[in-house]
């Protein structure tokens, strides 16, 4: 796919993550280019939720830095998003009592700029930007499937549609960049086939990708380089063969730990 | 817990089901029939043998008081009951089953029936003070709601309305509003506790039969429908309300209960929507009445040189409301948790303290202490009085019903702002704040500026009711300002009515608000039973209806659990103004 020559989009450089003596993170450097999409694997507790909580402002990180399009980013999820970057949450996150349309319009936040005064005055320019607003949201529905339930609670929606209305959400604040934690967790087959092609789908919209996923298959078919964290280190990263190939990639997933863990002595 | 809960509700509607089949359904029919005829008829023979029960319940051929709450509940009983013999002409009565609705109305008439003779017999000490025709229309229910039981349960999907041309939906608009205005008007000028509390059961069972039988989804999607139609009938139902009183006292009650609901709808932007929770919200209202008393010209101001015209000085309130709001906010909003509610209650309470103490021997002489600041002088709106009776033909509009019309005015102000900022770029981030405060921070919100603004607003709209209370009440004092007494407002009967009344809605916190002001106002014979009479109906309804008398569809959703999509946005807001004046 593209390369990376020129400045990435994201440039991660020595984001470390300690949780008291628990080395979460330790010194990752990882780049997205322009329409990528990258994986991110690694055993259970690897430390790939807490990266992604330090690229999205969640967590301080206690060292290194995240560069988005060439500006550091600060350390707050609402000024993470603004710059660019929307993600998705493992256990899924949405505003459960809120239609699936109010969620998407909720996603549109920082995309819009109509404050508390011009919510009550009503002027026909707070019109035009809801009017605008909700168009672009059900254009997202429409994108992810979802167009038809507009009006339900997101709540009473299946696990499946659940995800994608997180993801259209995540859309709705025009990123240039989507962190997806886990997108396929609890999908049958199918659902991860079509699950496949939303990401591509995206990726066309010209957003790059940065995706956890425990299937190797939905890796390995979407991604165009694929990073592997164990014990909070990235310990390899490239395309499938290097990966896939890697014995120490191997020892991980067979569950023995490869040496003793480099964790901070209190 | 909420499916504990959920599963408790059905243990009660397997409970009631029990008796249904017992006899067949036509036999069960006649005999709600019958028994709701009686009861009519029981109305009108003689109950007791003496007036001294309020109300005289003695005459035979002409009920009175609680008899014609029996006799209202018996003859809705008998209207829904010829609605289940498919009477031409009744079957709009149900259209979402028959049976439950027939059910929670038996057992209303039961509930008015037995309770006035219960009080009867307790006030004059015992049943040997009951006239044979109490003994009859205490029987008379039983056959009713045993046929009711026996009926077989609803099994319909509700029929959806159909579309009517628009001088029909008015006319039922207009009709509506009309039944809110007299509700009200009712239950307003009910003269004895005993006639309250019979007024209570009749609306709270019928209002339940009429949500079970359907009418009141009707109803709200018909107001949703023709929105601007029914807030203006609502509006005007409720400025119609002063004119139909003869008397000043009950013009005050109107008023009090319009700026305790405001107060509340100001609460419900934050406890509500945003989801802060707010101890000494009552506190901002006092602001306002403070900063409005000692601004507006009284003599017991240190600074009476200035006497600030009315909407200057109600703009000044809600600005230094603000003020405290921020103040108290933006160290405490940036914390998760329960940190603010700590911290309002802190201030509900120093606020109570320091205009306790600001009386010039422990403090500078500003609030006079527990003797507050008396003699404001009546507001004048471009000359024209708020004190002074004024003449509208051959009706007298007295002191207290300009007070009203003004509270109405400033009511639909709050009523307009709740609702168009619930429903905007910023209400929707309240609602996702409250909902998941990580998602809503990922989603670009900044939630520490919104919350600040919710709680801002809320306390402006509570700062500018209390400008309007000062000038009704002449003069301010320390006490009601506190975090929970026996009488409306306080903090506590404050957030009481935001959930009672239930939360997120407009008409939920207004309906609220108006039955905890008159509930102490009226059942004065609970006196210091009162707070105890009070957490007994809180966790009553909150078993019954966590969501609150009027659900929003996303707590419903949340307590209950339904599939059911929701209704199109906005149409929670929608009953609004009918039920502020019902
Ligand atoms: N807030 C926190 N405080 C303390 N420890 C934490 C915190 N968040 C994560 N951890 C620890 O960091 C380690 C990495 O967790 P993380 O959730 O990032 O793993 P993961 O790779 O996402 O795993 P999974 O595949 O199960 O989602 C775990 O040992 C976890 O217990
Ligand atoms: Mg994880």
């Amino acid at each position: 796919m593209s390369t990376t020559t020129s400045t990435p989009l994201l440039d991660v450089r020595g984001v470390t993550m300690r949780f008291g003596g628990l080395t979460a993170v330790s010194n990752v450097d990882l780049t997205v280019g322009q329409g990528e999409i990258i994986g991110l694997i690694g055993p259970n507790g690897a430390g790939k939720t807490t990266f992604f909580n330090c690229l999205t402002g969640l967590y301080v990180p206690t060292e290194g830095t995240v560069t988005y399009r060439g500006n550091v980013l600060p350390p707050k999820p609402h000024l993470v998003t603004q710059a660019g970057i929307a993600r998705t949450f493992q256990n899924i996150r949405l505003f459960a009592n809120m239609t699936v349309l109010e969620n998407v319009l909720v996603g549109r936040h920082s995309r819009t700029r109509e404050g508390l005064f011009s919510a009550l005055v009503r002027g026909p320019g707070y019109r035009r930007a809801e009017a605008d607003s909700r168009a672009k949201a059900m254009e997202l529905l429409e994108f992810v499937g979802l167009a038809a339930k507009a009006e339900h609670l997101a709540r009473n929606l299946p696990y499946g549609e659940q995800r994608k209305l997180e993801i259209a959400r995540a859309l709705a604040s025009e990123p240039g960049l989507l962190l997806l934690d886990e997108p396929t967790a609890g999908m049958n087959p199918q659902e991860t086939r079509a699950a496949e092609e939303l990401v591509f789908a995206i990726r066309d919209r010209g957003i790059a990708i940065l995706v956890i996923e425990h299937d190797m298959k939905f890796i390995f078919n979407l991604c165009d380089r694929t990073a592997v964290l164990v014990q909070g280190q990235k310990i390899v990263e490239g395309d499938r063969e290097t990966v896939q190939n890697d014995e120490r990639v191997i020892t991980a997933y067979l569950g023995t730990p490869l040496e003793q863990p480099t964790e901070t002595t209190e | 817990m909420t499916v504990n809960l959920i599963r408790r509700r059905e243990d009660l509607a397997t409970a009631l089901r029990a008796l249904e089949g017992t006899v067949p359904a036509p036999l069960a029919r006649l005999l709600t029939l019958l028994g709701s005829v009686l009861t009519i008829a029981s109305c009108f023979l003689s109950w007791t043998w003496t007036d001294r029960f309020p109300g005289d319940l003695t005459v035979a051929g002409y009920p009175g008081g609680l008899q014609v709450l029996t006799l209202t509940a018996g003859l809705l009983l008998l209207l829904q009951t010829l609605s289940a013999y498919q009477l031409r002409g009744l079957g709009w009565l149900a259209p979402a089953g028959q049976t439950r609705a027939l059910r929670l109305l038996a057992l209303g008439a039961l509930a008015v029936t037995w309770y006035t003779l219960g009080a009867i017999s307790g006030e004059l000490g015992g049943l040997a003070n009951l006239e044979p025709g109490g003994f009859v229309a205490g029987i008379a229910v039983l056959p009713a709601l045993y046929g009711t039981l026996a009926l077989p349960g609803d099994r319909r999907e509700a029929t959806p309305a159909q579309a009517r041309p628009l001088w029909q939906e008015l006319l039922v608009i207009a009709a509506i509003a009309a039944a809110g205005l007299y509700v009200f008007t009712y239950g307003i000028e009910t003269e004895y506790g005993e006639l309250f509390v019979g007024f209570l059961l009749v609306i709270g069972f019928s209002a339940g039969a009429y949500a079970q039988a359907g009418l009141l989804a009707r109803a709200s999607a018909l107001f949703a429908r023709r929105r601007p139609w029914a807030s203006a009938a609502a509006f005007l139902a409720a400025a119609a309300f002063p004119l139909t009183q003869s008397s000043e006292q009950y013009a005050n009650l109107g008023v009090n209960i319009l700026i305790f609901a405001t107060v509340a709808l100001g609460l419900n932007i934050v406890v509500g929507l945003t989801g802060l929770l707010d101890l000494g919200y009552v506190a901002f209202l006092g602001v306002g009445a403070y900063t409005a008393a000692l601004i507006s010209g009284s003599v017991f101001s240190p600074f009476r040189g200035a006497h600030v015209p009315f909407l200057l000085a109600a703009l000044i309130g809600a600005a230094v409301s603000v003020v405290f709001g921020v103040l108290i906010g933006a160290p405490t909003l940036r914390l998760r948790g329960d940190y603010l509610a700590i911290v309002t209650i802190g201030f509900g309470e120093i606020f109570h303290i320091a205009v306790n103490n600001l009386d010039g021997k422990s403090g500078p002489k500003i609030t006079n202490g527990p003797d507050g600041i008396a003699q404001i002088p009546d507001v004048s709106i471009f000359g024209f009085n708020l004190g002074s009776a004024h003449q509208l033909g051959s009706i007298t509009i007295g002191r207290f019903a300009n007070y009203f019309f003004l509270m109405l005015i400033v009511t639909l102000v709050v009523v307009t702002v709740f609702s168009r900022a619930g429903n905007s770029r910023i209400g929707r981030a309240w609602i996702a704040l409250r909902e998941d405060e990580t998602a809503a921070e990922a989603m670009g919100i900044n939630g520490f500026r919104t919350k600040l603004v919710a709680f801002a607003l809320g306390a402006s709209l509570a700062g500018l009711a209390g400008t309007v209370s000062a000038h009704v009440t002449y003069n301010v004092v320390p006490t009601p300002y506190v975090f929970a007494g026996s009488t409306a407002p306080n903090s506590a009967f404050l957030l009481a009515a935001v959930v009672l009344g239930g939360m997120g809605t407009v008409s939920g916190p207004l309906l609220g608000a108006s039955l905890l002001y008159l509930i102490p106002e009226k059942l004065t014979f609970l006196q210091h039973y009162q707070l105890l009479a009070f957490g007994v109906a809180l966790i009553v309804l909150m078993r019954f209806r966590p969501e609150g008398i009027v659900a929003n569809r996303r707590r419903q959703a949340e307590f209950h659990q339904s599939d059911i999509p929701a209704q199109a946005a906005g149409s929670e807001d929608s009953v609004s103004l009918s039920q502020a004046g019902a």
